[in-house]
C-alpha cells in the first residue's frame, strides 16, 4: 500500500517493544567486547531484565493503542499483546534463573542474553504478526537464538548434541512451513492472513490442496510445539541442553509457537476449520498419550519434564481443536499457567543439578524436603500445578480448556484428556515420592542454599502459579477480552 | 462473617501458622496443633444452635454465598443442613483426638506432620459445606493431598505403594466427575447446587435419561471409589495398613464420609431416575460388599487390615440404606456414617495403641493382654460390642435402620445383608479374644502397661458418644430425619418431573410407590 509507505509514529510505538529488546541485545553484545572482566560482565544480568522491563511497559502501553503496523504486516491486538506480555514476563524468569548457573559454570557471557533477548524478540514478532512472511520471520529469529543456546556450553558433547539435534530437526520442519506458505500463496495469491481468510470464503480455491497447505503449515507449527508425532527432538534437547535453557524453552517458543497456530489457523484457515479440526483432534490426542505414557518410563528429571511438557502441549492443542472464542482464552490462560509452573521446576532443577549438570536423576532428589525444605515445598506446588490439582494455576487452566471442549462437543476428547491426566499423576507423584518418602543420599549432601536470583525466580514463579490458581479471574478476563473470535 | 466460615478457614489459618512456625522445637507445633483444633472443635459446638429448636429449619443455615470467579461464576458458596452438620462435627471432634493420639507416636518431621493433619481438616470441612459443585470439587481434591503426604512420609513398610495407590484411585474417580460437573455447568449455566437443583425440580433444566445416566455415573464413580464399594476397595486395606493411626483415624471416620455424604447430597437429588434405575446394581454390590468385607477380615492376620476389612462391610450398610430411597434407610445411613465414624475411629485408635505398646499389628504377636491391661481392655471392648451392633450402642440403630428401610424394597437383599451383621460379631469378638484373653506372655505384660491419661483422653468422649448415640438418639437425629425426608420429597417429586413422560420406566416406578 503505497499510502503507508512511511509508518506513523503511532505504528513505532506499537513496534517498540521489539525495537528495545533489538536495542537491548545489541548493546549487550557491544558490551561483551568491551567488558572482559568477569566482574564487569555480572552487569548483563540486570541490563537484560532492564531491557525486558522496558519492553514490558511498551507493549503494555501499545495494547491501549491496539492497531495495525508498517502496512498490515504486524497487528497489535489484545491477543498479540497478551502474548507480548508474556513472553517477555517468561524472559525475566528465565534470566533470572539462569545467573546462577552461568558463574557456575563459568560461563558469564554477554551473548547468553543477548541470544535470550534476540529468541524473545524474535517470539513477539511471531505473536504480532500478520503475515505469513513475518511469521516465518519471526520463527527464524526466535529459533536461531534457541538453536546457540541449546548449545551454549560448547564443551559440552551433551550440548552439541542437543543444539545439533534441534537445529537439523528445526529447519527440516521450518521447510514444511515455508512449503505450506508457498501453497497458500498459489492458491490465494495472499500472504496476509484476512485475505487468505477472505478468499478461502469465498473463492474458488481447491479445498483438498487448502487443506494440504493447512498440513503443511501445521508440521511446522507442530513441532515448535512438540506436538506428536513430531515431538521427538523434544526430549533430547531437553535433556542435553542447559538445564536454564530447557526451561525458557518449554515455555517461551511454545507460547509463541502455539499463538501464531491459533491465530494462522482461527483466522487464515478459519473457513476449512471442518476440514483441519479432525487432524488437529488426532494430534492432540496422539500428543497428551505419548507425552503421558513415554513420562511414566523416566528417570532423568529433565527427560521426564520433556515429556511433561510434550504431554502438556496435548492439553492446549485440545482448545485448539476446540478452535473458540472460549478455547482460545483457555489456551492463552493455560500458556501463562504453564510458564510460571514450568519456569518455576526447571529453576529448582537448575538449583540442584549443580556444576556440570551431576544430579538429574529423579532418585538423587531423594531426601530434598529434610535438607532444603523450603526448595521442596516449592517445586511440590510446582508438581500439584502440572498434575492439576485446585488452588493451582494448572488446574483452572485444565479446567478452563476441557470446560471450551465440553462447549464445542468435544465429548470424547474431553474424557480421554481428564483420564490422560490421571495417569500423569503417577510420574509427578514420583517425584513427590521421592523428595518426602526417601532418606536423603549423597545427592543432597553439600547442597548450599539457593542464590538470591534464583530465589526470585522461584518464589516469584510459585507465587504466579498460586495466584492463578486462587484468584484466576483477573488473568482469565483479559484472555476472554482479547481471544480471537 | 458466619460461624461457618470460621470453622472453615480456621484450620487453613492454622496450617499457615504450623509451616512458618520455626524448626527445631517439636512441643510447639504439637501445642499448636492441639490448640487450633480444641478451638475450632468449641466454635463447631455453636453450629448446632439452630438445630436444635423444636422445628427443624428450611433450608441452610450459616449460608455465605460470594463471588469468587467472575466467569465462569464459580461462587464461594456455603452452608449446612442436617446432613452436613453432624459431619463437620464429627470432623472437628477428630481432629483433636487425631492429635492427640500422635503426640508422642510422631516423633520425626513433627511439625509437617500437624501441619498436613490440620490441612486435612480444612479440606474435609469443605466438601462437607460447599454448596457450588465447583467449590465441592476443590475440596474433594485438596483433602487429598496432605492424606497422601501423612500416609507417605509416617507410615509403615508399603507406605509409597499405598500412598501411592490412593491418590491415584481417588484421582483417576474423580476426573470424570469434573466432566460431569462442566457439563451441567454447561447445561445449567450455572455450578450452583441449589440452583441447579431448583432448575431441574421446576423442569427448566430437562435432562435426557441418557445424559442423566452418564452423569450419575461420572459421579458415582468417583463416590464409589472413596466409599469405598465393592469391587473398587482395594485400595482401602492398604492405605489404612500403611497410615500411621492419626491419618487411619481420619481416613476410615472422616474421608470415607465424603464418599457416602456426596451420594445422599448430590447423586440421589440430581440424578433420580438414574440412581432408581441403578439401585438394583448397587445394592447387589453394597450386599456383596457387606458379607465379602466380613469374610475377608474374620480371615485377616493383621489388626487394622481386619479393621480396614470391616470398614468395607459397614460401609455397604450406608450404601445400601440409600438406595433403598425409604426414610428409615436414608436415616440408617447417616446415622451410620456417623456411628462408623466414631466406633471405627476408636479401634483404629485403639489398635494403635497396641502398636505403641508392642509395635506389631500381628494378631498373633498379643494375647492376654487383659491381664496387664484391665483398662485399655474394657474400652476395646465396649469399642468392639459397639462396632458389632449390640443394642444401646451406637451401630445398632443404625444397623436396625438401615435393614427396616431395605426391607421394605428388597427382602433378599436384607437378608443378605442381616447375615453381615452375625458376621461382625464373628470377626469381632474373635480378635477380641485371641488379643485379650488368654495367658500373657513374660515379653507382653513387660510392654503393656494401661491407658496413660492422655488416653484416657482420648477414649472418653467416644465411648460417651457411643452410648448416647445408642440410647438417646433424639439428640442426634431430628435435623437428619427432616433433612433426608426433604430429599424423599424431591427425589419423588422429580420422578414425576416433565422428563418422565418420555422415558417409560420412570413413570411406571412413579405409579407403583
Amino acid at each position: 500500500m503505497p499510502a503507508n509507505a512511511f509508518p506513523t509514529s503511532a505504528e513505532y510505538l506499537r513496534f517498540l517493544p521489539e525495537i528495545i529488546l533489538t536495542l537491548g541485545g545489541v548493546v549487550i553484545m557491544l558490551l561483551e567486547a568491551v567488558f572482559t572482566n568477569d566482574d564487569q560482565r555480572k552487569i548483563f544480568g540486570p541490563l537484560s531484565i532492564v531491557a525486558l522491563f522496558a519492553a514490558l511497559l511498551a507493549s503494555i502501553s501499545a495494547a491501549g493503542d491496539p492497531g495495525a503496523a508498517f502496512s498490515n504486516m504486524l497487528v497489535i491486538d489484545g491477543f498479540a499483546s497478551f502474548f507480548r506480555a508474556l513472553v517477555i514476563g517468561i524472559g525475566v524468569l528465565a534470566i533470572l534463573g539462569s545467573t546462577g548457573y552461568l558463574r557456575q559454570e563459568r560461563m558469564p557471557g554477554g551473548e547468553y542474553h543477548a541470544l535470550i533477548l534476540f529468541s524473545i524478540l524474535g517470539q513477539c514478532v511471531m505473536v504480532s504478526a500478520n503475515e505469513l512472511i513475518m511469521i516465518f520471520i519471526g520463527l527464524e529469529i526466535s529459533s536461531i537464538a534457541s538453536y546457540v543456546l541449546a548449545g551454549y556450553l560448547r564443551d559440552d558433547p551433551r550440548n552439541n548434541e542437543s543444539a545439533l539435534k534441534y537445529f537439523l530437526l528445526g529447519s527440516f520442519a521450518t521447510a514444511f512451513l515455508l512449503y505450506g506458505v508457498a501453497w497458500i500463496y498459489g492458491l490465494t495469491g495472499s500472504t496476509n492472513l484476512d485475505q487468505i481468510r477472505g478468499a478461502l470464503q469465498t473463492s474458488a480455491a481447491p479445498l483438498v490442496m487448502a487443506g494440504a497447505a493447512a498440513a503443511f503449515m501445521f508440521v511446522g507449527f507442530g513441532f515448535k510445539i512438540s506436538a506428536a508425532p513430531f515431538q521427538i527432538w523434544a526430549p533430547d534437547v531437553y535433556q542435553g541442553a542447559p538445564a536454564p535453557v530447557s526451561g525458557f524453552l518449554s515455555v517461551g517458543p511454545k507460547a509463541a509457537a502455539f499463538a501464531i497456530l491459533l491465530r494462522v489457523f482461527m483466522t487464515a484457515f478459519g473457513p476449512i476449520a471442518d476440514r483441519w479440526e479432525p487432524m488437529v483432534w488426532g494430534c492432540a490426542l496422539a500428543t497428551m498419550m505419548v507425552g503421558n505414557f513415554a513420562a511414566l518410563q523416566q528417570s532423568n528429571i529433565k527427560r521426564m519434564l520433556a515429556y511433561s511438557s510434550i504431554a502438556h502441549a496435548g492439553y492446549v492443542l485440545v482448545a485448539v481443536t476446540a478452535h473458540s472464542e472460549t478455547g482460545s482464552a483457555a489456551a492463552m490462560f493455560y500458556l501463562a499457567a504453564y510458564a510460571f509452573t514450568n519456569l518455576g521446576a526447571f529453576a529448582v532443577v537448575t538449583y540442584f543439578s549443580r556444576k556440570g549438570e551431576k544430579y538429574v536423576a529423579i532418585d538423587d532428589f531423594a531426601g530434598l524436603s529434610q535438607r532444603q525444605p523450603a526448595m521442596a515445598a516449592m517445586l511440590t506446588i510446582f508438581l500439584l500445578s502440572l498434575i492439576g490439582v485446585p488452588l493451582t494455576a494448572g488446574f483452572f487452566g485444565k479446567f478452563y480448556i476441557f470446560k471450551a471442549a465440553l462447549d464445542a462437543n468435544l465429548t470424547w476428547l474431553t474424557v480421554l484428556g481428564l483420564l490422560n491426566s490421571a495417569v500423569a499423576a503417577y510420574y509427578y507423584l514420583r517425584l513427590l515420592v521421592v523428595m518426602y518418602f526417601k532418606d536423603p543420599g549423597d545427592s543432597v549432601e553439600n547442597l548450599e542454599p539457593a542464590g538470591l536470583s534464583l530465589q526470585i525466580a522461584v518464589y516469584a514463579s510459585a507465587f504466579g502459579t498460586l495466584l492463578l490458581g486462587i484468584f484466576p479471574g483477573w488473568v482469565l478476563d483479559i484472555a476472554t477480552k482479547s481471544a480471537l473470535k | 462473617m458466619s460461624l461457618l466460615d470460621i470453622v472453615l478457614f480456621l484450620p487453613l489459618v492454622g496450617f499457615l501458622l504450623l509451616v512458618f512456625t520455626p524448626k527445631g522445637n517439636d512441643q510447639l507445633p504439637r501445642v499448636m496443633a492441639l490448640g487450633i483444633s480444641l478451638l475450632v472443635f468449641v466454635i463447631s459446638l455453636g453450629l448446632i444452635g439452630p438445630f436444635m429448636g423444636s422445628t427443624i429449619p428450611e433450608g441452610y443455615q450459616f449460608v455465605t454465598d460470594a463471588s469468587w470467579i467472575s466467569s465462569p461464576p464459580i461462587r464461594y458458596h456455603i452452608g449446612l443442613d442436617g446432613l452436613s452438620l453432624w459431619l463437620v462435627l464429627l470432623t472437628t471432634l477428630l481432629t483433636p483426638i487425631a492429635v492427640l493420639v500422635s503426640w508422642k507416636s510422631i516423633d520425626h518431621r513433627v511439625k509437617e506432620f500437624f501441619a498436613f493433619l490440620i490441612l486435612l481438616e480444612f479440606g474435609l470441612i469443605g466438601v462437607f459445606v460447599s454448596l457450588d459443585l465447583f467449590l465441592f470439587y476443590v475440596f474433594w481434591e485438596i483433602g487429598l493431598v496432605p492424606m497422601y503426604f501423612l500416609i507417605g512420609i509416617w507410615g509403615h513398610d508399603r507406605r509409597i505403594y499405598a500412598a501411592v495407590k490412593f491418590f491415584l484411585y481417588t484421582m483417576a474417580g474423580s476426573v470424570l466427575m469434573l466432566a460431569g460437573i462442566i457439563y451441567l455447568y454447561n447445561r445449567a449455566g450455572t455450578f450452583d447446587y441449589v440452583q441447579i437443583l431448583s432448575q431441574l425440580q421446576s423442569g427448566r433444566l430437562v435432562l435426557s435419561s441418557q445424559a442423566e445416566m452418564l452423569l450419575f455415573s461420572a459421579f458415582f464413580l468417583a463416590f464409589a471409589i472413596k466409599v469405598p464399594l465393592f469391587p473398587l476397595h482395594t485400595w482401602l486395606p492398604d492405605a489404612h495398613v500403611e497410615a500411621p493411626t492419626a491419618g487411619s483415624i481420619m481416613l476410615a471416620s472422616v474421608m470415607l464420609k465424603m464418599g457416602t455424604y456426596g451420594l445422599v447430597r448430590y447423586s440421589v437429588p440430581l440424578f433420580p431416575n438414574a440412581a432408581h434405575k441403578a439401585a438394583p446394581f448397587i445394592i447387589g454390590l453394597a450386599v456383596i460388599g457387606i458379607i465379602y468385607g466380613a469374610l475377608v477380615a474374620l480371615v485377616q492376620p493383621n489388626m487394622k487390615k481386619l479393621v480396614a476389612y470391616s470398614s468395607v462391610s459397614h460401609l455397604g450398610f450406608v450404601v445400601l440404606g440409600v438406595f433403598s430411597f425409604t426414610q428409615q434407610g436414608l436415616d440408617g445411613a447417616v446415622y451410620q456414617m456417623l456411628n462408623h465414624g466414631i466406633s471405627t475411629g476408636a479401634l483404629f485408635m485403639l489398635v494403635g495403641f497396641l502398636y505403641e505398646r508392642r509395635h506389631s499389628l500381628e494378631i498373633s504377636a498379643y494375647g492376654g493382654v487383659a491381664t496387664p491391661a484391665p483398662n485399655l481392655a474394657i474400652v476395646f471392648l465396649i469399642t468392639t460390642l459397639a462396632s458389632v451392633g449390640l443394642p444401646m450402642l451406637n451401630n445398632f440403630v443404625g444397623e436396625y435402620l438401615v435393614l427396616q428401610g431395605a426391607s421394605q424394597v428388597n427382602f433378599t437383599a436384607t437378608v443378605f445383608a442381616a447375615v453381615g451383621v452375625i458376621l461382625s460379631a464373628c470377626y469381632m469378638l474373635w480378635l477380641y479374644q485371641r488379643t485379650f484373653y488368654g495367658k500373657a506372655s513374660e515379653s507382653l505384660s513387660h510392654h503393656m502397661p494401661d491407658l496413660s491419661t492422655r488416653e484416657w483422653a482420648v477414649s472418653v468422649p467416644l465411648l460417651l458418644l457411643m452410648f448416647w448415640m445408642g440410647i438417646y438418639t433424639q439428640t442426634f437425629m431430628p435435623p437428619i430425619s427432616a433433612q433426608n425426608a426433604r430429599i424423599l420429597q424431591q427425589y419423588q417429586q422429580q420422578q414425576n418431573r416433565p422428563q418422565s413422560a418420555n422415558t417409560p420406566g420412570a413413570s411406571e416406578v412413579a405409579n407403583a410407590r
